[in-house]
């Protein structure tokens, strides 16, 4: 390695030597986050206002959505193996692995569908709700609907990933390509873990 | 360039993480006050986000700049509860208390 190279790349990267495409997914995650933490602040403000707010493992139910946050953290299990596998040159496992990140997603998508439907009978809509005040389905939705929409592109994004992996196009040196991805996935599951004990348990 | 470091032990984050979520769950059924109820699981929440943005996110062997990038939403909205303190003490909401007025007006007429 010539010493030029040395000596440049890092400079021009200082935050991710390996990269400019990392620094600028964890940007995008950290503005993302604000737009959940503005939500979940929003919901606080409210429920905090509100003198008819219902329990919402009462309305909601929280065995469910335990079952989905395991299955979200089997998916970055899942994920974190993919990005093991390729660094070591094995695309195949990768691609494998990847499979099944998009499988957890699904069935977490699944169930939320399911759980929306099974609410939305119950006569929780969005400014209606049975069980007290009126706001609550509507800070419900949106943001279980914010969440569940990052899922679905988490879902497009390792979709598009596995179908190139299959076509052979990431190798140890384009691993990159991987990781960041990964930290898209992650982040979904971490702002889960953090809805899951907002909405659903306090 | 690239130091090579070794790669955590990710099936054990990954229990630890599973053995938290089960923990938040029978938490909930403590019968203790609902305040220490509601701190500890904000913990929990917290040291299950951190596991996971540390390790899976690898952002323990990132430079330390980087970290400074993810904490930064975290400290806008502490901030952002301050901003939304003045709407809190407005309780009960004007809707809200309306209805309740109204209910307990029909409930008042129903008895008589």
């Amino acid at each position: 390695m010539s010493q030029i190279a040395a000596t440049i790349d890092p400079a021009e990267n200082p935050l991710t030597p390996e990269g400019s495409g990392k620094l600028g997914m964890w940007i995008f995650l950290a503005g993302d986050a604000m737009s959940f933490g503005t939500l979940l602040a929003g919901y606080g403000a409210v429920r905090a206002g509100a003198v008819d707010w219902p329990v919402p493992q009462e309305v909601l139910g929280i065995s469910l959505t335990a079952v989905m946050t395991f299955l979200l953290i089997c998916s970055s299990l899942t994920m974190v193996k993919a990005l093991s596998a390729i660094k070591n040159g094995d695309s195949k496992s990768m691609v494998n692995f990847l499979w099944l990140t998009v499988l957890g997603g699904v069935i977490f998508l699944g169930l939320q569908a399911y759980e929306w439907t099974h609410l939305i009978n119950a006569g929780l809509g969005l400014t209606s709700n049975p069980h007290g005040n009126y706001l609550f389905g509507a800070t419900f939705y949106a943001i279980t609907g914010f969440h569940g929409a990052h899922v679905t592109g988490g879902v497009i994004y390792l979709t598009i990933l596995a179908i190139r992996g299959m076509q052979g196009k990431y190798s140890e040196e384009t691993s990159s390509s991987v990781e960041i991805a990964g930290l898209y996935w992650h982040f979904v599951d971490l702002v889960w873990i953090l809805v899951f004990t907002f909405v659903y348990l306090i | 360039m690239t130091t090579a470091h070794q790669e955590p032990n990710y099936t054990k984050i990954f229990i630890i993480l599973t053995v938290l979520t089960v923990l938040e769950v029978a938490v909930v059924f403590v019968p203790v006050s609902k305040l220490v109820i509601g701190i500890t699981l904000v913990l929990m929440a917290f040291v299950k986000a951190a596991l996971v943005a540390l390790y899976f996110m690898h952002l323990k062997h990132e430079k330390v700049a980087l970290g400074f990038i993810a904490l930064t939403p975290l400290v806008i909205c502490v901030l952002l509860i301050f901003a939304l303190l003045p709407d809190l003490v407005n309780s009960p909401h004007p809707k809200a208390a309306e209805k309740i007025a109204t209910s307990s007006n029909n409930e008042m007429i129903l008895s008589q």
